[in-house]
Parts: structure tokens; C-alpha cells; sequence
């Protein structure tokens, strides 16, 4: 994997953006960590205090701009630290994925899903699974630019 | 208990595909006939698979596991061929060869592989089945006692299951790998007292009776011994080779260990077909190695008083 | 604005596979970075000085550290910037260990991405704005869920503390899994006579309200000022007129209750105390079996009762109280053999779990604390021991190992044989742990003093041969198979987590495993604490321990309140909502949302409302900030713009 990331990025390095809740999936991340779980370095992970707090235009915005891939991780329903944060935002991202492609974008360029904070491996499966869909997919020429 | 709810209307009338497999036309012959017998009485309509071929049994899938498997899903596509969804086998050893090709076929990696040797339509939805689960799920001990004209009351009877009815669990979806209970309940809806068995899933030996027939003679020693111990008259099995092992051996068995069991063992077919009314002839009882004349005894209340 | 970024090598943990030295050389070409540099440790404390001396000397406005999690030491570095009088929201920490030099070998890869990673944590520490807290009240109450030996510690100990401490049991009696044990490792000595006295402390303490037969229902607020509701279950008898005597016990006609005290191996009657040492010692009535409820005839208890407590028209009662901490303290479930066919499933009478065998011997159990097996009340003189019934076994989902079962089983071998000197006890084994202090020597005795047999291999059959048990198995040191013919058969049975465990949580909003266990703040630096401020952990429910650790990990819990409790404020966290009033359209969306009520109607001056935000009641979510339709509710220190810098830096 890393091999075909240092061959890609002559030519455009992959690049994917990682919204983790506080609570659970950023706790899940570090724990993939500490477990020293091997994963694709596409990923830069911005820590969000809930998925309640994910405005979809903020994975809208990154798609459009040429982002490769948006990933959107939290607690599990019913898990999360602020009750029903992650309710919301399951709404939210589910309607934005199927507006995805009304704006010219591929919806498989966007993902959520939930990861505890207990759950390195599933995180290690999820950016793994994530990252190849992604470079399967190849780059994301945006909108904007277009 | 079951899975299904028991309706007359479902199974009357109904038709299923039928693997005989090559132990069933020679030494098993009577578990063929009894199988054919039982489910014509009980209405279920068995079609043979036309040109039906070898289900590649113990060395193929240890040669080539793909090639295996799309020797015996040719059974399979053939049958879907005739019509069916389900494609039942009294044979253990079979119905694992037909399960296998299914999991094969499952498996994304060698799809392409296995039905590019099959050179068949095949969509890998059609269920293979055993009899006994045919008999314990579809049909069921209730719709069966209702059709029981000559119990086998008094009569103590134990199961035994051997090691491929039920397992692997996620394998066989099929009763409780360590302590099964399908025979048990069809016996008891015949009539009969089934006391509990421990040795109900122990090794008979299997194909050591091949090339170490000593290892044999002392595993379905031990399973006999607990039989007779809890109080049995007959074995009831469901497997071809589990019943060689128990039946046809039982003289070698004597010879070798200084023994003389006796104890008859019978398929759980045969069992069924009895209690049915079905001429014990037509059932092959007379094919078995030890003389299973004591289930035709008549027992029950009427014998009682009449001993009073 | 003026920034300084320090990149931490973490010794080799990230110098390993990230070029620590390029990192910082590159950050300082970025706008606004006035100093960058690479360093071994930055959270040591001469790290930390080196931080505070470049903030005087290059005075610096803003600080990134390039480390570890930010859940691990951002706290630590907050103090820091803030000791260098900088505030402490003006500090960004960007993630490189886990999230870069631990989880990817390509050194080049890894570099870019913590270059990206430093630019997005300067470029959000560019809208960062000085953030601070106030201070609200603490409710100086401690509730204490569960009474196990956790949970009687944590309680003691805070009262002792002077602290109130509302304690809650779900049983009749508090006492837990350890009031039912005969003896405790390794040193033998009689459960019920060092756990009774700290019982009887409970009731007689002052400041702790116990509510036994009493659920936890509701929790809202925060870190000192919680609400929680609580069903007090209706006994049908009323506690304050009850005085245990025991009258109504003697003459009830229900007597075919099963005793869940002693497992099930004997029989109680539907109304009942549960052993003779119960806090508090008062009388219940089980519905299900009661003649009044079930057959609408009978009312003996009410008739004799001296002093007229039974009451059948009891109904639950819903008690509220505000406390600024809770102590869970749920312990556990024991893990059901009857999954396990091999063992018989649960339909052999003389296979019994450990916690039976437990009643077997205690003097108080359903035998009088002689050895009968239960099938048929004979002294056995066979006992065959399984180990890991429950643990160690991925196939019942239970890959843990219970931690408690080896040192259970040498007790009961050591107690059979005092029990009954003539008996031979053999004990089935894949491992022995024995970890603790005095422990394996304790293992030791009962295999050389004792004569245990202990057999390494697991058993792969039970089955009765007349009135006895047949255990086959293997003896893997020797390559052999075994048979032991035993008149009775314990299983270790392991530990799993209490049922309701994941209900609890989800009231709680903290966090479990997968199998149920609650989850610390961080499995070694924060064992007690959970992510949830002011609720502590404290016994089994955590994860299997044995009665040592319950009983630090209660009193740890309880130092924790005590130190919490020991100011009279609480600091607030100042990353809450805010509104911006101009912008607001008053829509009202965001009250509607908001988890916590922490939004509400402020009337402005000419009639016009606006959205208001408690700050003591707002938790920082952000839903309000998502969901506001014109951006006017923003959460500090994770605005919109915060987001976005960072998310407008990858496009680069």
C-alpha cells in the first residue's frame, strides 16, 4: 500500500480528509495506534468534539475543492457521549450522500460510519477499505476547476 | 422445537430432488429403500437427479478442492435443471460434498474458477438437505405421530448421530453440534423410549475400518457398550458408514475383543417406515447384519395385561 | 499573529518513521510560524521549559505541538502555554505519533503527512481566540451505584470523607457477588466476616442513604451537578415499620421459590430476606410467586406481621436527587454453561458452576456447609474441577480470561479436602494464573499439601455413567487421554459483564467494549475515571478483578470524588455555543435541538427574541452549530472557520 502511495504522489498524492467525533473514533484512531495497525497515509483526520457537529457542507466543500475523499466517523448509535448527536448527523450525512451526485460529485468519494473508541481494528479495516476505494477511484478533479 | 411451522398442506404433495450417492445403491441399500418408502408415505414426492454422478466423496477435496466441488455441484445444476430449490441426500458424507461445492461457490475468490469447470448455469441458490433434516424440520415429529399406526411403544431406542450430522455447526446449520436432539424427538413421536445417550456424537472410527480396523472395533466397541449400558434394544443411525461400522463389524468386533454383542442397528428411516405401517420388507430390514426382529415385537398396554 | 511549533521526536516512537527535523524546517517557511523546532521529548519537563522560554523570548501568541493524541497530553501542554502566561486555547496539538509515525513504515509518505497535519493545526490556531471558564457550585453528593465490595468501599470512604453518599442496589441487600462466597484467596478467611462488618457500616453511617431494591432511571446534567432519577421497586412491605423477624417467611405457603442467593439450590419462599447477614435486613415479596398476586388469595404475612408492614397496594416510587459525582460500581454477571453441550448443557445436576459450589460450602448455603452433591444430597468423594468455563474461549465470544477462576478452584479444592479429608480433587487446566501476592504460592499448597491433581488439557465430554460423571478429556503433558469417573463436576465459570451493563452506560454516556465492560479514560494513567467527567469506575464492571483490586479500584474511585469535591467550584469548559445575535434569525432551530436545554428564548428590548446559551449547561456538542441555518450559534474553538482552515489547508 504505502509503495503504491509514493508512486502515486509523483504524480498527485491522494489525498482524503477524516472528520472523527472526540469520544469515539478519534479514540478509535489512536487506539489503531497504540496497536501499531498498519494503514494508508492518504488520511488527515480533523477532530470534531461530535458528528453532531458536521456540517455536511464541510465534507461538501472539501469534495468540491478537489479533496479525494471525505470519511466521517463516530460513536455508535445510541453510544454517543452527547446522547443523540450522532442521530443527527446520521440524517444529515445519509441525505448528503444521495445529494452528492446532484452536484457532480462521485457519492463513493464520501463515507460515514461509526467506530468506537475500543475498535482499533475495525478503524484499521475502515481507512484501509476507504483509502482503496479512493485510489481505485483515482483523483477527485472537483468542481471548482472545472 | 422446529424451525417450521407444520402444516400438512406444505409437505403433502411436495417435491424434492434425490441424491442417492454411490454407498446407498450397494451395502446401504435398505437406507435407499427405507428413505423412498417413508417419504411416499409421508407424501413427499423424491425425483432422482437424472445422470447423477459421484459426489467426489474423501479424495477429491483433498486433491483439488475447486474441482471437487464443481464435480458435485454438477448434481446440483442438474437439478435446478429439473425444477428444484432443494436437493436432499440421506448420506452424510454427500450432503458435506453438496454443502461444500455451495461454500465454494460462495466464496468470491474461486466463483469464477469453480463455474468455469462447471460449464453450467448455476446461481447457487438451490439448499441441500439430509434426510433427517428433512423428516425433523419440514416435516416434523408432530406431523409425524400423527401418521403412526404401529408405535414402537416400550421399546428403548438410541440415536446415534456420528460426527458429520451436525457439524461443523456453522457448516451443517443443522440441530446442536454436541448434543443433538433430532432422532430423539422423531423416535419418541413413534413411540418409542429414547433414553439419554452420552455417546451420541462420539468417533465410530469411520474409515479406519479400511486400513486400521483394530481402532475401529474398539471406538464402536465403546459406543455399542454405552448403548447396551443405558438400556437399549437397537441403534438408531443415519449415516451409511456409521452403520457398517456398528452393524456389519459387530461380528468382528466379537471375534477380535472376545465379545457377542447383539444389539441391532437400524436407520432412522427404517424406524419411521415401521412405525408407519410399512411392510418391514419393503423397509430392508432383513439386509442388516443383526437381526432387527425385536422391533417388530408388539409391546405397549395390551402386551402388559395380557403378561398379567 | 505570532506562532511557535514544536515537533516531538517521542524518542524513536515518531523520529522512527517521521523526519522530525524537516517537519519543523518546513513549518517555519508557513505564514505567521516565527520559530519551529524538533525536540525528544517535548512533554518532559525541561520540553515543557523549552516551550514556555520560546514563548518569552520569540513572544509568541500561539502554540503548536506536533506529538502524541491530543487525548493523551493536550492538558499537559494547555498548563504549560498557560504558566508562560499565554492562555490555554491559544495551543493547537496536531497528532503525529498515532495518527502518523505508529500506523505507516514510508518515512517520506509519513513526513508529508505530518507537515499536513502541523499546517492544519497552525491554521486553525489562527482563528483561535483567549477562551475562559467560570465557575459554577458543586453538589457535594456522591451516588454510588451498586453495593458490591466496590461499591460498600467507594461509599465508605466517601462518607468517611464526610462526603452525603447516595447508594443504590439492585438487590433486597447490598453485599454483592462477595457476600456470597464462603472463603476468599489466598488467605482463607471467611467472606461473609470480613465483608458483614463494612455491610453493617453502610447502615449505620450517617451520611450514606442507601436505597436497596432501587434502579437507577434517568441522568441529565454534568460533572458536579447531576440529576438522577431512581425507581425504588415496591418490596410490599413497608421498611421503615419492617423489623426483619422473620415471622412472615416462616408461615408463607409459597415455598417452591427458587433461592437466588444460593443459585437456585434451594428453595425460598416467596417473601423473604436473602441470608441472615442482609443490609438491610428487611422482608421483600418476589410478585411473580406470591399467592396474593398470583392467585388473588392468601394475605398470611399481612396477618401476621407484628407490626403491620406488609403492604400489597406498594407501588414504585421515582426518588429524584442532585449529585456532583457518580461511582459505578456494577460488577458482574456469572457466565452461563449451559452454552456448552459438551458439559452437559446445564442438564446434568452435579455439573455446577463455581458460584454454586461457593453456596455448597458456605455454612449459611442450602446444606449447612456440608459437601452434598445436589442430585441425590451423598458426600462426594471424586470432585473433578474444570478451569476456563467462559474465559479463554473465542467460540462463546469469550477470549478474556476471567482473572479469578484459578485461584477460585485451588480454594475450593483446599477447602474440599478440609471439608472432606478422604476425597480426591482433580483439577482440569489450560494455564494457571496466579499473579497476585501470595497467590501462586497458594496454587502451590493445594497441589502439594493438598494433593490436587492437576491436569493440564481441556475436557471434551461429560456424561453420567450411573449415578456418577464420567469427565474425559486430555492430559496434553503427557499426550494421553484421560477419564475420571467424579461424583461431582464445578466448572469454573468466568466473569462477564453484568446484564443491563450497556443500558447503564448509555444512561450515563459512557463508554463499554465489546463485551459489555466500561471503558476507562486511559487503560493505565486513568484507570478509574471515564470520558465522561465525574464518573468514576470502581469493581468488576470495569473489567474482571478480584477482591483486592474491587476494593482499591472503590477506594480510588472514592479519592477521586473526594479531590474533585474538595474545591467548592467547578471550573467550567469555556467550548461552548455562543450567538451571535445579529445574525440570529430566530428561527428557533437550535433550541429544539440542543440535548441539553442549554438554549433559550432571550427577549430583546421592542419585543424581537433571540437564541441564548447557558454556558454552564452547554456540553460543547456543536449540534446547534450544524444545524443553524445562517451560521449565527457558533461553538468557540470549533467555529466554523476553525473547520474550515483546517479543511482549506489540504487543497494546497
Amino acid at each position: 500500500m504505502t509503495e503504491g502511495n509514493s508512486v502515486l504522489a509523483k504524480a498527485r498524492e491522494i489525498k482524503i480528509i477524516g472528520f472523527l467525533c472526540n469520544w469515539c473514533s478519534y479514540g478509535g484512531a489512536d487506539t489503531a495506534g497504540v496497536c501499531r495497525f498498519k494503514q494508508p497515509t492518504d488520511l488527515r483526520i480533523v477532530r470534531i468534539p461530535c458528528t453532531g457537529r458536521m456540517d455536511p457542507l464541510f465534507a461538501a466543500k472539501s469534495l468540491i475543492y478537489g479533496i479525494d475523499g471525505v470519511l466521517v466517523s463516530g460513536c455508535h448509535p445510541k453510544d454517543c457521549h452527547y446522547a443523540v448527536g450522532n442521530l443527527y448527523a446520521r440524517r444529515r450525512l445519509e441525505v448528503l450522500k444521495h445529494f452528492l451526485p446532484f452536484m457532480g460529485i462521485d457519492g463513493r468519494r464520501f463515507h460515514y460510519t461509526w467506530v468506537s473508541a475500543s475498535e482499533g481494528q475495525l478503524w484499521q479495516k475502515t481507512v484501509t477499505e476507504f483509502s482503496d476505494r479512493i485510489h481505485r477511484l483515482g483523483p477527485n478533479p472537483g468542481l471548482s476547476r472545472t | 422445537m422446529n424451525r417450521y411451522i407444520h402444516n400438512e398442506e406444505i409437505f403433502m404433495n411436495r417435491r424434492v430432488a434425490y441424491y442417492q450417492g454411490c454407498s446407498l445403491e450397494g451395502l446401504a441399500h435398505e437406507f435407499d429403500t427405507s428413505t423412498r418408502e417413508v417419504c411416499a408415505a409421508l407424501g413427499i414426492e423424491l425425483v432422482e437427479i437424472p445422470d447423477w454422478n459421484c459426489c467426489g466423496s474423501t479424495p477429491a477435496h483433498s486433491l483439488d478442492p475447486v474441482l471437487s466441488a464443481a464435480l458435485s455441484a454438477r448434481n446440483l445444476a442438474i437439478a435446478v435443471q429439473e425444477g428444484a430449490d432443494v436437493v436432499m441426500t440421506p448420506c452424510p458424507g454427500c450432503l458435506k460434498s453438496l454443502k461444500g461445492s455451495l461454500e465454494v461457490y460462495h466464496d468470491q475468490d474461486e466463483r469464477q474458477k469453480f463455474l468455469d469447470i462447471l460449464g453450467m448455469p448455476f446461481d447457487g441458490k438451490v439448499k441441500a438437505i439430509s434426510v433427517l433434516q428433512l423428516l425433523y424440520e419440514d416435516v416434523g415429529p408432530d406431523a409425524i405421530r400423527k401418521r403412526v399406526v404401529r408405535p414402537l411403544t416400550d421399546h428403548a431406542l438410541v440415536p446415534y448421530y456420528g460426527c458429520l450430522l451436525s457439524r461443523p455447526a456453522h457448516f451443517a446449520q443443522f440441530d446442536d453440534p454436541e448434543n443433538p436432539i433430532s432422532m430423539d424427538r422423531l423416535m419418541e413421536a413413534v413411540g418409542a423410549s429414547v433414553p439419554d445417550f452420552p455417546y451420541k456424537t462420539e468417533c465410530c472410527g469411520a474409515t479406519y475400518g479400511v486400513t486400521r480396523n483394530e481402532i475401529v472395533g474398539k471406538l464402536s466397541g465403546r459406543i455399542l457398550d454405552m448403548a447396551l449400558r443405558v438400556g437399549a434394544e437397537a441403534v438408531a443411525v443415519a449415516c451409511p458408514l456409521c452403520q457398517q461400522n456398528l452393524d456389519l463389524r459387530q461380528g468382528q468386533l466379537n471375534r477380535q475383543w472376545k465379545r457377542n454383542f447383539d444389539i441391532p442397528v437400524v436407520y432412522i428411516t427404517q424406524i419411521i417406515g415401521l412405525a408407519l405401517g410399512i411392510d418391514p420388507r419393503k423397509l430392508g430390514l432383513h439386509k442388516l447384519f443383526v437381526d432387527a426382529g425385536v422391533l417388530l415385537e408388539k409391546r405397549g398396554p395390551e402386551t402388559t395385561q395380557a403378561a398379567q | 499573529m505570532r506562532i511557535g511549533v514544536f515537533v516531538c521526536q517521542c524518542g524513536t516512537n515518531i523520529a522512527g518513521t517521521v523526519d522530525t527535523e524537516e517537519v519543523a524546517r518546513r513549518t517555519l517557511m508557513l505564514p505567521d510560524v516565527v520559530y519551529a523546532t524538533s525536540y525528544m521529548y517535548t512533554c518532559s519537563e525541561p520540553g515543557q521549559k523549552e516551550i514556555q522560554q520560546a514563548i518569552s523570548e520569540h513572544n509568541l501568541q500561539g502554540v503548536v505541538v506536533a506529538a502524541c493524541s491530543p487525548r493523551m497530553h493536550e492538558p499537559t501542554f494547555r498548563r504549560a502555554v498557560e504558566r508562560a502566561g499565554l492562555n490555554r486555547y491559544m495551543f493547537e496539538m496536531a497528532n503525529i505519533r498515532e495518527h502518523v509515525s505508529w500506523i505507516g513504515l514510508d518515512r517520506e509518505a509519513n513526513t508529508r503527512k505530518a507537515c499536513d497535519l502541523v499546517e492544519m493545526a497552525v491554521a486553525k490556531l489562527r482563528y483561535n481566540q483567549p477562551l475562559f471558564s467560570s465557575k459554577v457550585p458543586i453538589h457535594k453528593k456522591v451516588l454510588v451505584i451498586g453495593g458490591g465490595v466496590a461499591g460498600i468501599q467507594a461509599a465508605l470512604d466517601c462518607a468517611e470523607g464526610g462526603l452525603d453518599v447516595l447508594l443504590v442496589e439492585k438487590k433486597t441487600s447490598i453485599g454483592g457477588k462477595m457476600a456470597q462466597l464462603d472463603k476468599t484467596f489466598p488467605t482463607v478467611d471467611c467472606s461473609s466476616c470480613i465483608l458483614g462488618p463494612k455491610m453493617v457500616d453502610v447502615s449505620q453511617k450517617e451520611n450514606i442513604t442507601l436505597l436497596a431494591n432501587s434502579e437507577v432511571e434517568n441522568i441529565s446534567g454534568y460533572v458536579g451537578n447531576f440529576k438522577v432519577d431512581v425507581r425504588k421497586k415496591a418490596t410490599y412491605v413497608d421498611w421503615s415499620a419492617c423489623t426483619g423477624c422473620g415471622a412472615c417467611i416462616e408461615k408463607c405457603p409459597s415455598r417452591k421459590v427458587p433461592d437466588t442467593f444460593n443459585e437456585e439450590l434451594g428453595k425460598a419462599r416467596a417473601i423473604n430476606i436473602p441470608f441472615p447477614q442482609a443490609i438491610p435486613k428487611k422482608a421483600a415479596i418476589r410478585r411473580e410467586y406470591c399467592l396474593h398476586f398470583t392467585k388473588g388469595k392468601c394475605g398470611i404475612c399481612k396477618k401476621i406481621c407484628p407490626v403491620e408492614a406488609v403492604n400489597y397496594e406498594m407501588e414504585d416510587e421515582i426518588i429524584t436527587e442532585d449529585v456532583g459525582a457518580i461511582i459505578v460500581a456494577t460488577g458482574y454477571d456469572l457466565f452461563d454453561h449451559s452454552v456448552y453441550g459438551e458439559y452437559g448443557g446445564g442438564r446434568y445436576p452435579d455439573v455446577i458452576s463455581g458460584l454454586q459450589y461457593e453456596r455448597i460450602l458456605s455454612a449459611s448455603g442450602p446444606y449447612g456447609g456440608h459437601i452434598k452433591r445436589p442430585s441425590d444430597g451423598k458426600e462426594p468423594r471424586d470432585i473433578v474441577f474444570i478451569a476456563c468455563v467462559g474465559s479463554r474461549d473465542a467460540s462463546v465470544d469469550r477470549p478474556y480470561c476471567s482473572g479469578v477462576c484459578c485461584m477460585y478452584i485451588a480454594k475450593q479444592a483446599i477447602l474440599t479436602k478440609d471439608h472432606v479429608p478422604e476425597s480426591n480433587s482433580y483439577v482440569f487446566y489450560m494455564d494457571i494464573r496466579s499473579p497476585g501476592k501470595n497467590y501462586d504460592e497458594f496454587v502451590r499448597r493445594a497441589q502439594e499439601e493438598y494433593g490436587v491433581q492437576y491436569i493440564r488439557g481441556r475436557v471434551g465430554k461429560i456424561y453420567p455413567r450411573g449415578d456418577r460423571m464420567v469427565v474425559q478429556g486430555a492430559d496434553t503433558l503427557l499426550g494421553v487421554q484421560v477419564e475420571v469417573e467424579a461424583d461431582l463436576v464445578v466448572l469454573a465459570t468466568g466473569v462477564e459483564s453484568a446484564s443491563g451493563s450497556r443500558e447503564l452506560a448509555e444512561k450515563l454516556r459512557i463508554s463499554y467494549d465489546q463485551y459489555g465492560f466500561y471503558m476507562e479514560s486511559h487503560p493505565k494513567l486513568r484507570p478509574v475515571e471515564t470520558n465522561t467527567a465525574g464518573v468514576y469506575l470502581a469493581g468488576v464492571c470495569q473489567g474482571p478483578k478480584d477482591i483486592p483490586a474491587s476494593v482499591a479500584q472503590g477506594s480510588a474511585a472514592a479519592a477521586k470524588v473526594q479531590a474533585l469535591f474538595a474545591r467548592d467550584t467547578i471550573e467550567t469548559n469555556p467550548q461552548v455555543a455562543l450567538v451571535n445575535e445579529r445574525a440570529c434569525i430566530s428561527c428557533g432551530k437550535c433550541i429544539q435541538v440542543c440535548p441539553y436545554q442549554a438554549i433559550q428564548w432571550k427577549e430583546l428590548r421592542g419585543g424581537d427574541r433571540k437564541a441564548e446559551v447557558l454556558p454552564s449547561v452547554c456540553q460543547g456538542c456543536g449540534l446547534c452549530n450544524a444545524t443553524c441555518p445562517c451560521k449565527a450559534i457558533q461553538l468557540l474553538h470549533a467555529t466554523d472557520n476553525q473547520i474550515l482552515a483546517e479543511v482549506n489547508e489540504l487543497f494546497g
